[in-house]
């Protein structure tokens, strides 16, 4: 039977999923730990049902990411750290997660942590080889050379810095 | 446009799931082999992407085919044999060297490439969604592959005849991609499947471009060998599966 529930009811209601908004806000990437899973673009929808369950939606962003599960496991260890036990975690494909939805402030964060950042909106290039200038995120010289298009996680290719020397990760661009 | 029916749209989204989980698992064959570190990375970093797309697309086919059947997604991966798996010959192919891996990824990936862009318009969000994502993989795949073969066709007089010879060995496998048989038709005129006569045209302009620029041969039309969307398959592929089912054939229902 469904009943119109009382004000004070959908106060609480209200103030429960803006907790667990606020807790969820908190999860960092356990690949990337300067960077929450709301920054990257992985953290999709926080919303409650009708018997105040949280669903939480989240995407993947590599296909293969093997931190996905783990990603599922924070989310819902957080919400049962804050007191929050009825909760529900799904994956969700469409729409496909993008590097594009990478914060600005995100982007920063990563330059911060040695990361150079994703290219913005050039992920529908199309060129059969590459000739992509990548900027040093140590010491901004745009002389760079890639070592490898793949690098320590799946969601990273290897470059390194011909001005300063330095080895550094770059984000790929999907 | 008509509605597809259930265990025509589970066949498709199986060959698809079957194709990209064989390639992927080839490429972890290549774990602690690779000619160089940077290699070794990018090969088995190629089979996650690849086996993570299969992923989706099995556990989204489970969804689908719903209550008359109960398997998941690893009962479908680990408990088929060799005649239930519909994915396209060319990827059961054996490693072979170096040079046939890379002739091996660079054809699929050509092929990968415009099946998900025209996937991403596909009736079926979920499979629009994991289109999206995997035709971004699999342009950088694509793009991986053709940067070898440039190296190894334009390079020494040994690598352009290794990489020449995977060219030539494998083209006999690459027809069967196009194949609009009743499974890829229904699923195609229903929004859900993908024009092959149209990705050939795409996928021959890639390939002449890739192996022009390598300074190989393109090979002249030659008789096509097909089935591996029907379950007919060559001998590789039952070895493969005997070394991926081994423990759960042996250890039946063991969990990480």
């Amino acid at each position: 039977m469904v009943s119109t529930p009382p004000h004070s009811d959908a106060e609480d209601r209200q103030a429960l999923l803006e907790h667990a908004r606020a807790v969820l806000d908190q999860v960092c990437d356990p690949e990337i730990p300067v960077l929450t899973i709301r920054d990257i673009g992985i953290l999709r929808d926080v919303a409650m049902d009708d018997d105040g369950t949280i669903e939480v939606v989240i995407t993947p962003t590599y296909s293969g990411c093997p931190a996905m599960g783990m990603i599922a496991i924070e989310v819902e260890l957080a919400l049962a750290k804050a007191g929050i036990d009825a909760h529900r975690v799904s994956l969700r494909h469409s729409p496909p997660w993008t590097t594009d939805w990478i914060s600005d402030d995100a982007r920063e964060k990563l330059r911060a942590y040695g990361i150079a950042p994703p290219k913005k909106g050039s992920n529908s290039k199309r060129a059969l080889f590459s000739d992509e200038v990548i900027t040093c995120p140590k010491c901004g010289a745009s002389d760079t050379e890639k070592i490898s298009e793949f690098g320590s996680t799946a969601c990273k290719a290897l470059y390194r810095c011909r001005n300063c020397r330095e080895p550094f990760d770059y984000f790929k661009c999907i | 446009m008509g509605e597809l029916q259930k265990n025509t749209r589970f066949e498709h989204l199986l060959r698809l799931a079957d194709t990209n989980l064989i390639l992927g698992h080839r490429m972890s064959e290549w774990i602690g082999k690779s000619p160089i570190l940077e290699e070794e990375l990018a090969l088995t970093n190629i089979g996650l992407d690849l086996i993570g797309q299969a992923r989706a697309l099995y556990e989204h086919a489970v969804a689908v085919s719903g209550e008359e059947d109960n398997r998941d997604a690893d009962d479908l991966v680990f408990l088929r044999d060799a005649p239930e798996y519909k994915n396209l010959l060319l990827v059961e192919r054996e490693n072979g060297d170096f040079a046939h891996t890379m002739v091996r990824q660079m054809f699929y990936s050509a092929f990968a490439v415009p099946v998900w862009e025209a996937l991403t318009r596909s009736v079926d969000s979920e499979v629009a969604g994991i289109a999206g994502r995997a035709e971004k993989e699999s342009l950088y795949h694509l793009r991986h592959a053709s940067e070898w073969i440039l190296r190894m066709g334009d390079g020494t007089e040994e690598s352009h005849q290794r990489v020449q010879d995977a060219v030539d060995a494998l083209w006999m496998y690459t027809g069967e991609m196009f194949d609009m048989d009743e499974v890829e038709t229904a699923a195609f005129e229903a929004g859900h499947g993908v024009d092959l006569t149209a990705v050939r045209s795409e996928w021959e302009k890639t390939v002449r471009e890739v192996l022009t620029a390598a300074t190989l041969d393109y090979p002249e039309d030659c008789w096509m060998l097909k089935g591996g969307r029907t379950g007919k398959h060559t001998e590789h592929l039952g070895h493969l599966l005997s070394d991926m089912q081994f423990l759960q054939r042996a250890y039946p229902g063991q969990k990480w």
